[in-house]
């Protein structure tokens, strides 16, 4: 599969096509999409048009974009004007935003070209992508395995070479996660630094874009397009745009990286074995490797599962029938709401509704959402000491490499488990990316997570450099 | 902490939450959620009376914009995704009860 | 206005008022569609208007400054403060939550001066988003009950409010009166709404209770709906004596929200306390706090105009009338003090000047056409009795007719050429020695036989002779003579 910068450099220079190149990649998904699924909808019309236009322009000597005539795909949480955005929902099937996102609108200017919207678990509600309304993503490495997800549409569909890039979403691990599983690269930046507007909300104050890529420089060259300063979102931090790609031929000399001595258990040998060779690539490249403690760690589960849904509860409180999405019909305004609603989401959005209406509701906010956000405050506090000390902190991404469906599907709380080693940087809001870093059990793929503090992407990126590099 | 979830409690939030559940489903929902609250009472044990709350991961404030217009939306898009319309406006069943 | 019987049996009324007010904003709370009364239903909308998918809101900074506005205004502390979601659904609230000042508001601890120096607290100001609008169809009447469908209009939705919470200090209708007119007129100067009860951008929800002096307060009843000054005086009135009553039949007070129905002049159950909601406030996460500083506070408060009361105060004391009275208050409330100053300045009558003004400028708004020197003119001339008050109201007509002019001339051209005391004395004695009865009558302290004397000048004067200098002459000649 092609490097994004080797095609944004072909097509803006006039060596390659990027009609070519968006042929290329919609015969691959012609080829092998029955199979794998990673697409809710192909754009494919429009990608042609799009492609076309681009070549027009370099033919006329216009300056073209960054990405010019890449093709990416786009989780289907992320509305397109126009195009149909589902989030993987019955609720929502049908519906054409009447805007764009500001991620769509900083990929159309720089010149990329959107082949398609990816599959989801609904409304991001997942870790496998088996909780799609319209049926799961396979794992391109092993069609009988998940891709992981929230996000495992745009992982498979990298991993696959149907994009050569993709943007998924991550409110606690559901970039990072299926980046492991399939292989790719996955990054969460830090939170701020990628608007939210025009991404359909799940939790708000977890809710981050990045890119998949199926490498570290490709990842930094999307992320330095999509990242900066947005207007249109209050959390976005008044910043420009990420400063990467110039770091990633530093090296990690003299660079401190965490091992964390009081990591949660339950992480298969396999994963663990490819930790230990992670650390000791780094330390072979000059970094020293630092043992920390992070005590709140094993908290982040219980934090996580009543914050997120919490504010789950309240954004999907709008697919009420009324104004856009799809309305089951009933003589009364609450009866047609109910009716609704019970036809549109699937049983985990449902559960997750629940659980953050009951931990909001009078008398269960002190015990429930009120305590969550106190343990969310240790977490951060934790980290904050453990960076006094290192630069970046290394754990695996997920527990176990990409796992069989099904096994998961009847114990909600074996498959939150998942998403043990990602939440802590979700809470926190600090940046934290997958790095392939070899295979584990049935020479299926196992990611390394790294880490950083707010806005230390660049550290994180020289550390996943040096890991690509050694792998 | 709170005792244990009950099936009244889990059918009064489904109403609270405009989810339908019927007597299966609201059984099935009571005994998930005792089983994940009952994992969650992890952080029971912690001493958190000094601990502030964390609301929002990056600190800004005063995060403001300009009384500008934008130009509105076109009704007749807006209104052709809406379930149903008429006369410019969306349409929505009776309100069975009061107005609030 | 009917004056109504204080409540009986020593039942002492309690009030608070929660006003919200639309700020005059040109766009929305947290999006840039526009913030316009009237227009086509759904040409002010967007995506976060809507609610979509994806949409996220950012603050309005003059919706701000407004809101500062009126909370100095009201003497209040402006402080940091946060926004909240209150959750509900209900088809005319887009996202199905709204956002809100909770536990932390802009505006805190103020309060607001009634006439007789009457304190009302004022608990708190804080802002907030305005829904859409619901129309009902169908059914018998066309309201909400029975209807068969309703269809929603989302241009209010998003538009900036602000809702004044009163502390329950107010004990009569009259003075709950009172504080909707005071507010209003402070809303006007300060230019934070057009405050248009009528169009909805001012909105009253009155807290009603009963209790007898020394006992803890009663249950209250939050009555809706309430569209007019005059209507929250015949609600609190209507409400007060429907408690007392039902409590003195035997019955109780159950805490519930009322609707008050303007036509029939009474209130009506809309819910109880029972199925009350519950809103699952949390921190808004899509915004952050809003923490005005010092400087930014201590700017609004100096480009602050003056306020009403004090604009009244001072044309008061300029007009020599009560600041608590018509005159005073009507006139401010348009606006024309300043106008009345310049006609004083001009060499006018103080208080001809605020009493003309009151009475024949209510179309004339804070700059009246007529030139300050030609009001001045006329009210010298009355005052001088030059023209009689009868022939100065004519003149006044004139004046507002023309937009100004030369009053002399006026005067001339309607054939009002002054009649000086001497002259009118030569027909009031002429009216005693023609009309001896009516004399006698009333130098034996028969006050209404005055009528027939002064009469009788009027008449041989044709209407040119001053009332008041007729009856000044008359008492002076009566006092002489007896
Ligand atoms: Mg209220
Ligand atoms: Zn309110």
């Amino acid at each position: 599969m092609e490097k994004l910068v080797e095609i944004a450099s072909g097509v803006s220079g006039g060596t390659l096509n990027a009609s070519d190149v968006v042929e290329e990649y919609l015969k691959r998904i012609s080829a092998r999409e029955s199979e794998i699924h990673a697409f809710n909808l192909v754009t494919a019309d429009q990608a042609r048009h799009d492609a076309e236009k681009i070549d027009n322009d370099v033919k006329a000597g216009k300056k073209v974009g960054a990405l010019a005539g890449v093709p990416i795909a786009l989780k289907d949480n992320m509305c397109t004007r126009g195009v149909e955005t589902t989030c993987s929902s019955k609720i929502l099937q049908g519906w054409k935003p009447p805007y764009d996102a500001t991620v769509v609108t900083k990929l159309r200017n720089a010149g990329a070209v959107i082949v398609g919207k990816t599959n989801l678990d609904e409304f991001a509600m997942g870790s496998s992508t088996e909780n799609s309304a319209f049926g799961p993503t396979r794992n391109p490495h092993d069609i009988s395995r998940v891709p992981g997800g929230s996000s495992g549409g745009s992982a498979a569909a990298v991993a696959a070479g149907f994009a050569a890039a993709s943007l998924g979403s991550d409110t606690g691990g559901s970039i990072r996660q299926p980046a492991a599983l399939c292989g790719v690269v996955g990054v969460k930046p830090t939170y701020g630094t990628v608007s939210r507007y025009g991404l359909v909300a799940f939790a708000s104050s977890l809710d981050q874009i990045g890119p998949f890529t199926s490498d570290v420089r490709d990842a930094a060259t999307l992320l330095e397009t999509i990242s900066g300063h947005d207007p249109m979102d209050s959390t976005s931090i008044p910043q420009p745009a990420l400063s990467l790609v110039s770091v990633l031929d530093q090296g990690v000399k003299g660079m401190r990286i965490g091992r964390v001595t009081d990591l949660p258990e339950g992480c298969e040998p396999d994963v663990l074995e490819r930790l230990e060779a992670a650390f000791d690539a780094l330390r072979s490249a000059g970094a020293t490797i630092v043992d920390v403690k992070l005590p709140s760690l094993q908290y982040c589960l219980t934090a996580y599962y009543l914050i997120a849904p919490a504010e789950a509860s309240s954004n999907l409180a709008r697919y009420d029938g009324v104004r856009f999405g799809n309305r089951v019909d009933a003589a009364d305004l609450n009866s047609m709401y109910a009716a609704t609603r019970e036809a549109g989401f699937g049983e985990e959005v449902k559960r997750r509704i629940m659980l953050g209406t009951y931990a909001l509701s009078a008398g269960y906010f002190d015990a429930y959402y009120g305590k969550a956000l106190k343990v969310r405050r240790l977490i951060s506090d934790d980290f904050a000491r453990a960076y006094q000390s290192v630069d970046t902190i290394l754990t695996p991404t997920s527990p176990s490499v990409a796992f069989k469906f099904g096994s998961k599907t009847d114990n909600p709380l074996a498959m939150y488990l998942c998403d043990v080693f990602t939440i802590p940087s979700n809470l926190a809001g600090h940046p934290a990316m997958s790095v392939p870093f070899g295979v584990g059990v049935d020479s299926m793929p196992v990611g390394i997570q790294v880490l950083a503090s707010t806005l230390g992407e660049q550290a994180m990126f020289k550390v996943a450099a040096e890991l690509e590099r050694a792998s | 902490m709170a005792e244990k979830i009950s099936q009244e409690t889990v059918i009064k939030v489904s109403r609270l939450a405009r989810l339908s559940l019927n007597t299966e489903e609201a059984e099935k929902m009571t005994a998930q959620l005792a089983g994940m609250l009952e994992h969650f009472r992890d952080i029971d044990a912690l001493d958190l009376a000094d601990v502030e709350p964390m609301t929002q991961p990056y600190p800004l404030k005063n995060v403001l914009r300009e009384d500008v217009i934008a130009p509105s939306l076109d009704r007749d898009e807006v209104l052709g995704q809406a379930p149903t319309a008429e006369s410019g406006r969306f349409r929505v069943p009776p309100t069975i009860g009061f107005d609030v | 206005m009917s004056e109504v019987a204080a409540l009986p049996n020593g039942w002492q009324l309690i009030v608070g008022l929660e006003v919200h007010v639309e700020l005059a904003t040109k766009t929305k709370m947290f999006s840039a569609s526009a913030n316009r009364f009237g227009d086509e239903p759904n040409t002010n909308i967007d995506p976060v208007t809507l609610g979509l998918p994806g949409a996220l809101p950012v603050l309005n900074k003059h919706a701000i400054e407004l809101a500062m506005r009126i909370g100095l205004a009201l003497n209040c502390k402006v402080q940091p403060c946060t926004f909240h979601r209150k959750n509900y659904f209900y088809p005319d609230l887009p996202k199905a939550f709204q956002i809100t000042q909770y536990d932390h508001p802009l505006n805190i601890d103020g309060y607001l001066m009634l006439p007789g120096d009457v304190r009302i607290g004022v608990e708190r100001a804080h802002l907030e988003e305005d829904t859409g609008k619901s129309t009902h169809f169908g059914g018998a009447s066309g309201r909400i009950h029975g209807s068969d469908y309703s269809l929603i209009d989302f241009n209010r939705a998003g538009v900036p409010l602000v809702e004044i919470v009163s502390r329950p200090d107010i004990r009569t209708s009259e003075q709950a009166r009172q504080y909707v007119a005071e507010l209003r007129s402070i809303l006007l100067a300060v230019g934070a709404s057009d405050a248009k009860m009528e169009e909805g951008s001012m909105r009253c929800d009155v807290n009603v209770s009963v209790h007898k002096p020394g006992t803890p307060f009663g249950t209250r009843c939050e009555i809706k709906n309430v569209n007019s000054i005059r209507s929250v005086g015949r609600a609190i009135d209507y409400e007060s004596r429907r408690q007392v009553d039902l409590i003195e039949s035997g019955g109780s007070i159950r805490q519930e929200t009322r609707h008050w129905d303007d036509s029939t002049g009474r209130t009506e159950t809309l819910r109880t306390k029972e199925d009350a909601d519950d809103y699952r406030y949390f921190l808004e996460p899509d915004l952050v706090p809003l923490v005005p500083d010092q400087s930014w506070i201590e700017a609004v408060r100096t480009a602050l105009p003056v306020l009403p009361a004090a604009r009244r105060q001072a044309l008061a004391e300029l007009c020599g009338v009560d600041k608590d009275g018509e005159s005073a208050i009507v006139v401010v409330e348009r606006g024309q003090d300043d106008y009345v100053r310049e006609v004083i300045s001009a060499g006018g009558d103080a208080r001809r000047a605020v009493v003309y003004v009151q009475q024949a400028f209510a179309e004339q708004g804070a700059s009246p056409k007529v030139s300050a020197k030609d009001l001045a003119a006329l009210t010298i001339l009355e005052r001088d009795s030059k023209v009689t008050s009868t022939q100065a109201k004519t003149l006044l007509t004139d004046l507002i007719e023309a937009g100004g002019g030369d009053v002399l001339a006026m005067a001339a051209k309607r054939g009002f050429e002054a009649l000086d005391t001497s002259a009118v004395e030569a027909m009031v004695d002429a009216a005693i020695a023609a009309e001896p009865g009516a004399w006698q009558k009333y130098c034996s302290g028969e006050e209404k036989a005055l009528g027939a004397l002064v009469g009788a000048v009027m008449k041989s004067s044709k209407g040119k002779a001053d009332g008041k200098v007729i009856t000044t002459l008359l008492q002076s000649k009566r006092a002489r003579d007896t």
